[in-house]
């Protein structure tokens, strides 16, 4: 699998390591030393030793798995270790996430984690970091996959609720990143009105107004009267759309925030009427607009449609190599 | 085209009944003529444009993108026309042109062969995503959005407030964009006159039977013949032959028109005649030989020989019978049969059986290859359009059943397009060979689909495409309605409606059935 002896980095299932730093990217399973670009739990798993994170993401790890322990990082900043230097820069995915960039011996990497080069009110925006070789997420790695302006999405909804306003408007959206995007989109759209939580959503909603992301008046779908709920939108995590928790609200009609809903049959999987083309992934000419403006030696490709990002590198006489790394699979936060 | 579209994405995503109709109605009434008279005919499957072939829009994608990447793209998607309306490039912002419904049917009715690529291409160029997938599926003739015709006429009806009755006989009669009948229904305009067209009147169906015992002084008894139901209609001097969903299916049945010369419209089975068994009806088999067909050369008239075994009379001359009670109709109808060519039409035997008992016993044993099992008629029932309980029922014989190994599983289309839920299955040889012999997908539950899928994922020994091999390890009991000889497998067999029974999770693999067990099945 190797193109030659040994690199310095090492792609393993259960993550990617730095051999000369002794240190782990975003590994699955505790180490003693490891880096961890953000809070998804695809990437940030407890129990390790060692930790070096932004503050925005130590802080979330620390509301997954109760230990905020870790030295934080701002953007920019960095530490070296074993003759390699670290440093983190904004990946624009959601609030805290980072890329990382190690430099050794006249080599620079970066592995961007997951990304996303849409303007984004809740998380800074993605810093392109010139490299030797780029380490990429290829989640939409297709080209069915182009993420349409939001703006049109969420007048999905507007529309519907005011052709049904004895209606609510339930949207399911991955609880860290998406829900409070959405939030803070639908605010820029000029809803003003207070937006309904599922309880799942609550504590990382407000640890994004610790962190100084304002998202307007959030209320709970407990404390609320149902009848107060018709004509509002309510957030929950996907897998409360089909749950029994859902016969409290009046009438839902169900909508789901996802890249995926790009595709008719996986919307209709998921069974919602509302499918919103709503990503913190590249699409796919985020993907390839990336790597031709970085123009790396090499481009490794960590998990998602890698056959597809693979055959257009090939086609553009990109040097470019699947790590097939596993345990990152297309899960709800797409 | 982009409301048409959004009507059609709707009516993907919407999942009541109620809501679907409301839909409708609403873009029936906000749509001009001719655009909501071709959406209309779009979603009822009405239209086609035979020179728009699936392989045109498959060739079409390789002159904008890599077929390679087209072909991860369409594994994924699970749709071509999608996949294609998904990655073609969009024009620039400002560029697009957004056809009407019209001009879009208008430029694919003037296409050949030759020119479709270039027609196909021009309108892809003009449109965003949603309106290429909308056009797409009109193009190749199947939206597939859960829209039966007899839903649209519902929706119709309610967008105007006309009966429901009135629109189904109406809309058989019409050709799209069916501009009469909007104008009939929106401003209470004159009816069109059909007395001497010939049309489709929808046909009388039936519900399954699922009681203990019938009285047979009440409901007549018929067997079920195993062929297509066709309606036959000749008509102010001309002559239609119309499948079960009101598709003219003249052309592929000439035999049949030029023999059906008397004033009339009756309702009957369409079988072809098997020169290996007397005379008698083959089974369904044969008839598939010459289903499909645009042309029908002279040898295969020949070889197999069309024919109706008349169950109905409708019409009687300009005479409408079907308010009369089917007591009445079927003496009619056997002063009517007589009177046409008994090598094309024959009648459907009403079955004389002495009480319940006697039928039960009659069913079982009724393995003619063209008996599919029995109808029961009520005596007094009129001819009443669609699917109207408590007057016909259809008691089908038992299906067979055999235990399969799973062999090959294939990812679905569409809302399966993510599970492995087409499975190709076999039975052993003497020599202890497993050979395919039939394939399925469906019969499971959704609970039981994800176990399958689970299991092909699990289990998967090789990779051919979209396509798995997986470990020969799982008996799958398999229902079918008959097993016929084929050519077109290895096995030497075909099954006729195979569906999964049951999984026999508990059955070792080598106990599933022999080939050998199956050949003698075939009746």
């Amino acid at each position: 699998m190797m193109a030659k002896a040994k690199h310095w980095i090492e792609p393993h299932p259960q993550g990617i390591y730095v051999r000369p730093a002794d240190i782990w990217i975003d590994p699955s399973v505790p180490k003693k030393s490891a880096v961890v670009t953000h809070g998804h739990a695809d990437h940030a798993r407890g129990g390790h030793g060692d930790v070096w994170a932004t503050p925005e993401t130590l802080a979330i790890m620390g509301l997954r798995y109760g230990t905020e322990a870790g030295t934080p990082l701002g953007y920019g900043e960095g530490f070296e270790r074993g003759g390699v230097r670290f440093s983190l820069h904004s990946a624009g995915h959601v609030l805290g996430s980072a890329q990382v960039l190690m430099e050794y011996q006249g080599e620079r990497v970066v592995v961007t984690g997951d990304f996303k080069r849409r303007p984004d009110p809740t998380c800074a925006p993605f810093e392109p970091v010139p490299c030797d070789i780029f380490i990429t997420e290829a989640t939409f790695g297709l080209p069915v996959f182009k993420h349409p302006p939001i703006a049109g999405e969420l007048d999905k909804i507007f529309a519907r609720l005011e052709a049904e306003p004895d209606h609510c408007l339930l949207v399911g959206a991955y609880a860290l990143g998406k829900a409070q995007r959405v939030i803070a989109e639908l605010r820029r759209a000029g809803w003003d009105k207070p937006i309904y939580l599922h309880g799942a959503m609550v504590r990382m909603c407000e640890l994004y107004e610790e962190l100084g992301v304002s998202l307007g008046e959030l209320r709970l779908v407990m404390d609320t009267d149902k009848e107060d709920m018709r004509g509002q939108i309510i957030i929950c995590p996907p897998s409360a759309l089909i749950d029994k928790w859902s016969r409290r609200l009046p009438n839902p009609i169900t909508a789901m925030a996802s890249g995926w809903m790009r595709v008719r049959g996986r919307a209709r999987q998921r069974g919602v009427e509302i499918p919103l083309v709503i990503s913190d992934h590249a699409d796919w000419d985020e993907l390839t607009g990336t790597i031709r403006e970085l123009a790396p030696r090499e481009t490794w490709i960590t998990h998602g449609s890698e056959d597809g990002l693979l055959r257009w590198c090939e086609l553009h006489q990109i040097k470019a190599r699947a790590l097939a790394m596993i345990g990152r699979e297309d899960g709800d936060d797409g | 085209m982009r409301r048409c579209a959004a009507l059609v994405d709707s009516l993907i995503y919407t999942r009541s009944r109620k809501a679907k109709l409301a839909a409708i109605a609403a873009y029936l009434r906000a749509t001009p003529d001719p655009d909501r008279g071709w959406a209309l005919a779009a979603l009822t499957d009405s239209i086609d444009f035979p020179a728009v072939k699936a392989a045109t829009v498959r060739n079409l994608a390789g002159t904008r993108i890599d077929p390679e990447l087209f072909r991860l793209s369409r594994h994924h998607v699970g749709d071509t026309a999608e996949t294609v309306a998904l990655v073609w490039p969009d024009a620039p912002d400002g560029e697009q042109s957004d056809p009407t419904v019209d001009e879009v049917v208008q430029a694919l009715s003037a296409t050949t062969r030759a020119t479709a690529p270039d027609v196909v291409a021009s309108l892809l160029d003009a449109m965003d995503a949603n309106s290429r997938y909308a056009m797409l599926k009109l193009a190749l003739g199947g939206m597939r959005v859960g829209v039966s015709a007899r839903l649209a006429k519902t929706a119709f009806a309610q967008a105007f407030a006309v009966g429901i009755d009135d629109v189904e006989e109406l809309w058989h009669a019409l050709d799209p964009p069916y501009e009469a009948l909007f104008r009939w229904a929106e401003e209470g305009g004159q009816r069109p006159d059909l007395s001497t067209t010939p049309f489709f009147r929808p046909f009388m169906l039936s519900h399954p039977f699922e009681g203990d015992s019938l009285d047979l002084g009440e409901y007549a008894v018929e067997w079920k013949w195993d062929g297509i139901r066709v309606e036959a209609v000749h008509l102010g001097g001309e002559t239609r032959l119309y499948s079960r969903g009101g598709d003219d299916i003249s052309a592929a049945f000439p035999d049949i028109v030029e023999a059906f010369d008397r004033d009339g419209v009756i309702d009957g089975e369409l079988l072809v005649r098997g020169t290996d068994q007397g005379g008698e009806a083959a089974s369904f088999n044969a008839l598939q030989k010459r289903l499909g067909r645009k042309t029908v050369p002279k040898k295969m008239r020949q070889d197999f020989p069309a024919f109706v075994r008349v169950y109905d009379l409708l019409m009687d001359g300009d005479d409408d019978l079907r308010l009369l009670p089917w007591h009445q109709r079927r003496k009619r109808l056997e002063a009517f049969v007589p009177k046409l060519n008994p090598d094309h039409f024959d009648l459907s035997a009403v079955v004389e059986v002495d009480d319940f008992t006697a039928l039960e016993t009659m069913r079982a044993g009724a393995r003619d290859a063209a008996i599919e099992g029995v109808m029961l008629k009520r005596r007094d029932s009129p001819y009443l359009a669609g699917r109207v309980t408590g007057h016909w029922y259809k008691w089908k014989r038992d299906p067979l059943n055999a235990d399969c190994v799973m062999m090959y599983a294939q990812r679905g289309n569409g809302r399966r397009a993510s599970f492995y839920s087409d499975y190709t299955f076999g039975c052993w040889t003497e020599d202890g060979e497993l050979l395919p012999v039939g394939k399925a997908y469906s019969g499971f539950t959704d609970e039981e689909l994800k176990w399958l899928d689970r299991f092909v994922r699990q289990n998967t020994l090789n990779r051919f495409g979209p396509v798995r091999e997986v470990a020969k390890s799982l008996v799958l009991e398999v229902a079918f309605d008959s097993i016929h000889e084929s050519k077109r497998h290895k096995s030497g067999l075909a099954m006729r409606f195979p569906r999964i029974h049951r999984i026999r999770k508990d059955k070792p693999a080598e106990e599933a059935d022999r080939i050998a067990t199956l050949q003698g099945m075939i009746s």
